[in-house]
């Protein structure tokens, strides 16, 4: 397939300079996606779908700053003309932008990707399997979830002399168990359809549950917290989104302090496509690799495309994305390494009294400079007193400051890394973020099942 | 009390821009479907165009056109479906390929099956739709389009903010339906949007004003919208405000007498009312990710959700709004129907297989993002009928409360019951009178019992009800962002607890 995404990208390129001579600047991506998802509820598989597609994406710049970007689903050769056509109309007729950055200087990519052939050929049988294997685990618990697969090669060509190819894969295993009232969770992410265990996912969403039942409201106040890794993937989805984007710097509505001593010294973050499900560059074909964003507590890098970049005096750090313009450019694959604080049970061991949270939902930024979050626990929450587990909680709302809650001294940062799936707009609907659980000092909970 | 459909949308021919060879490809699907062992198959061919541009401090930052062209095929085997999709199939043999894809993999879907299910009937229906659009925006010349987001960009900035952005968006998607049962439907709908917003900086705070919404207001019509919202008339006036809000008093803490302005109560609506009457999450089929919904279908006609004041329509036929259409993504006729009716909730947003499941004789409310997704329960346009106040009227008979408009956060749990909203901007009401401008206004509450203590309702004043549209409604897995409608005017709430803060 690479072959003719190759031959695609070129066709477009040649029409480019065709019909916009030798000074337009464009870039070409032609991506072929597959993804297949086999969805379950009440213990059956209730929608069931697979599509396919090869995309041409196509950025074209005349007079050194007039930019259209144009997509299309429409790859025959008559229609590769009329793209062309349509986005050189579209480019020459809107103003200059002063802050154009241009394309940047090739550069060759780290790696093919991590592009495993089993799992982009995975059948509809093997993802069945998987929901069975879940299904079966939690033990006759009512259930619901997902199995997905999916698959993404792009082929990325531009009028500077860039030809890069890579080609990644994703698999997700994601369900809940139900009894009486009572939901618990199991996730899991990776390359590979093979390294997800769908049985163990089950078994632990049926634990979970089992574990539940009869929950009753707490007070809202500020609570000590164990966050299992599901609920940790939000903290880190929120502060890669919204404090170390870049376009947040420039906006003026990230709370970081670079340099110095904003967060607990156990807090290590890192974006790393490579160990992740990213592809080995960005949108703008700048190579991917490891941006570090926390080294011992101190915030030490952001994400950035060109522009972003080109704002902040730096150079980009391969975060370039189709909605880029809108969201900034975000961290992909973002891990927070494993500390010293060891399993959940462990973390829960040391809490004297406090909360133990599966999962958060429906978070939204409330007060974007303070990373101040609300939204409210989901899939389970137990009153932890002494180190042990007394008692399930209903839900609760929580408004918090995620830069606060990582605070120093505030941290205790689980052994056991658990890469997870989460929406941060990546290409193939999911991102992996691995996260092991933390153990956090203060929590504040802003209202429960009653109001 | 049950819920039985008003009025049934007239329809026509088929419209001229629906290309007939999309016809041929979805019929091709749909007789592939059913050769492999289907009992029913449906299909849809979508040709969708979408321009969008953006503007930032006087200069334009993106403009972006994108093309989707394909085609989806659902199929029935027993009681479990199966959907395949394919970008721009190159003729008969791709379609037909796409058609068996559907029923192998609900031959898969079948190892985990659910109980029997039969449709909801619905009538084969042989003939079209459009939405109504006086200019069409893709005939907007960009220049014009680019003049008029950097120009209120440019305004704003002019003003003092630090930062100014505005927005432009079209859609116009041609659809041809085919299904095993014998309908043949062709609808084509264009969508235009436009909004703007800019932020303030303060010593550790940001501060937001948009209009007319933040990312814009929406319908199915053309640039006539755009014109009649007149950016250019309120550049100045979100600008000032913006400013403002830095040194105004935070919004107080406590339980008070709350009034929203009609854009705030669109997504109230939407997120405590809409989503909790989606029949799929009613029915636990959104369990693990988008949730379930408090609504029990044993109440359904005797529940009260709200006041007397409360009456809340689905209503796909409204001319204009962004959740309207002539037939939904199975074919089903558009009809207006109640959701709730003096306070009772009487109504759901079904689909054909969900409304069997649950017994209920009604579908009309399943729709795809595209050509690549499964059409599944989404809103249409879901809002509340206008009622018998005026804002002013409820700013005067207020002793003490606080006036909130234009939503700037939002978040709801997995059951729709427990939510806490923040808007843009307040002001205090003491004594019968808008007072003083309040920063960081935020409010919470449980969703029947809010409903509940509404109290007055505006929309008798000309202008205060309108239809606002969402374009970003997410749900589904994969996910789709649909396009939904919210009739909505100000109203006024009792007892509220404002002022939540972090």
């Amino acid at each position: 397939m690479t072959a003719d995404l190759d031959d695609l990208a070129g066709s477009v390129l040649a029409e480019v300079r065709r019909q916009a001579g030798p000074d337009a600047q464009a870039t070409v991506r032609a991506e072929q996606a597959a993804l297949a998802l086999t969805r379950f509820a009440d213990s059956a598989i209730h929608q069931n779908v697979a599509d396919e597609r090869v995309t041409v994406h196509l950025q074209l710049t005349v007079d050194g700053g007039r930019t259209a970007t144009a997509a299309t689903t429409r790859s025959r050769p008559g229609a590769l003309a009329d793209l062309v056509a349509a986005t050189l109309a579209a480019a020459r007729l809107r103003p200059r932008d002063p802050d154009w950055p241009g394309l940047g200087t090739p550069a060759p990519p780290t790696s093919a990707g991590s592009f495993d052939p089993a799992t982009a050929a995975a059948s509809p049988a093997e993802r069945a399997a998987g929901v069975a294997a879940f299904v079966e685990a939690a033990g006759g618990l009512s259930t619901a979830g997902f199995v997905q697969t999916a698959s993404l090669t792009t082929v990325l060509a531009d009028t500077a002399g860039r030809h890069l190819g890579g080609a990644t894969t994703s698999a997700i295993g994601d369900g809940i168990a139900r009894l009486t009232g009572s939901d618990g969770v199991a996730r899991a992410m990776s390359g590979r359809l093979a390294d997800l265990d769908c049985a163990a996912l089950g078994a632990r969403a049926g634990a979970k549950a089992r574990a539940g039942v009869d929950a009753v409201p707490v007070d809202p106040g500020v609570y000590a917290v164990v966050l299992e890794p599901a609920a940790v993937t939000d903290l880190v989805a929120g502060l890669v989104s919204g404090q170390f984007n870049g376009k947040a710097v420039v906006d003026g509505t990230s709370g970081l302090r670079l340099g110095e001593q904003q967060f607990d010294p156990a807090i290590d973050l890192v974006d790393d496509p490579l160990a992740g499900v990213g592809l080995p560059f960005d949108t703008e074909g700048t190579p991917a690799g490891r941006t570090e964003l926390v080294r011992d507590g101190v915030p030490v890098g952001l994400t950035t495309d060109r522009r972003v970049a080109a704002a902040l005096g730096r150079t980009s750090s391969g975060h370039g994305s189709d909605v880029g313009s809108t969201w900034g450019p975000v961290a992909g694959d973002p891990a927070l390494s494993a500390g010293d604080g060891g399993t959940v049970d462990e973390l829960v061991a040391g809490l004297d009294r406090g909360l133990l949270v599966s999962d958060l939902w429906y978070t939204r930024a409330v007060d974007p400079k303070r990373s101040v979050w609300t939204g409210l626990t989901r899939n389970g929450v137990w009153l932890v007193e002494n180190g042990q587990v007394m008692a399930p909680v209903s839900t609760l709302r929580f408004t918090q400051s995620y830069l606060e809650a990582l605070a120093p001294g505030a941290v205790t940062v689980g052994s056991v890394v658990d890469p997870q799936p989460t929406r941060l707009m990546g290409p193939m609907g999911y991102n992996r973020v691995a996260v092991p659980a933390l153990r956090l000092a203060g929590w504040n909970v802003t209202g429960n099942a009653a109001g | 009390m049950m819920s039985t459909a008003k009025e049934i949308a007239p329809f026509g021919a088929v419209p001229a821009a629906v290309d007939g060879a999309a016809f041929d490809a979805a019929t091709a699907a749909v007789q592939a479907a059913l050769a492999a062992g289907a009992r029913y198959a449906d299909a849809r061919v979508v040709d969708r165009r979408h321009e969008s541009m953006t503007a930032r401090d006087g200069d334009v930052r993106t403009l972006d056109q994108t093309a989707s062209v394909g085609l989806g095929v659902r199929a029935l085997v027993g009681s479990s479906w199966g959907f395949a999709a394919l970008g721009d199939p190159a003729g008969d043999a791709d379609a037909r390929r796409t058609g068996a894809r559907a029923t192998a993999i609900a031959q898969a879907s079948a190892a985990v099956p659910g109980p029997p299910m039969e449709l909801v009937a619905v009538p084969a229906v042989q003939g079209g739709w459009s939405s109504e659009c006086l200019e069409d925006p893709f005939a907007v010349p960009l220049a014009e389009k680019a003049g008029l987001l950097t120009g209120v960009t440019a305004t704003m900035r002019a003003a003092g903010v630090a930062v100014a952005e505005a927005l432009y968006q079209a859609w116009d998607t041609r659809t041809a339906f085919v299904s095993s049962s014998g309908a043949r439907i062709g609808q084509h709908v264009r969508e235009v949007g436009a909004g703007m917003h800019c932020l303030t900086m303060g010593d550790g705070e940001t501060q937001r004003r948009s209009y007319p919404a933040f990312r814009g207001q929406y319908g199915t019509r053309g640039f006539e919208l755009v014109r009649e919202i007149d950016l250019p008339g309120h550049a100045d006036r979100i600008a000032a405000e913006c400013q403002e809000l830095l040194t105004a008093p935070q919004c107080p803490s406590g339980d008070t007498t709350l009034i929203l302005g009609g854009e705030q109560m669109s997504l109230q609506i939407h997120e405590s009312v809409g989503h909790a009457i989606e029949l799929d999450r009613i029915l636990g089929w959104e369990a693990a990710f988008a949730g379930t919904s408090w609504l029990d279908l044993s109440q359904l006609g005797s529940l009260r959700f709200g006041s007397e004041l409360m009456n809340i329509t689905i209503d796909p036929t409204i001319p204009g709004a962004l959740g309207s259409f002539g037939f939904d993504d199975e074919g089903t006729p558009a009809a207006a129907r109640d959701a709730v009716r003096d306070g009772i909730w009487v109504g759901v947003l079904a689909g054909r297989d969900s409304a069997a499941v649950a017994g209920l004789p009604y579908a009309g409310s399943v729709r795809a993002d595209g050509w690549a997704r499964l059409p599944m329960v989404r809103m249409t346009n879901v809002g509340l009928e206008p009622g018998p106040h005026t804002l002013e009227e409820m700013v005067a008979a207020t002793d003490d409360g606080v006036l909130m408009e234009h939503n700037r956060s939002w978040s709801i749990d997995d059951r729709r019951l427990n939510f806490q909203f923040g808007c843009e901007i307040g002001w205090e009401i003491k004594d019968g009178e808008r007072g003083r401008m309040l920063k960081n206004p935020s409010y919470t509450g449980i969703g029947p019992r809010f409903w509940q203590s509404l109290d007055m309702l505006g929309g008798a004043a000309p202008g205060e009800w309108r239809a606002w549209g969402t374009p970003n409604c997410g749900k589904g897995q994969p996910g789709q962002t649909g396009h939904t409608g919210h009739g909505a005017a100000p109203a006024r709430f009792s007892g509220v607890r404002v002022g939540v803060r972090g």
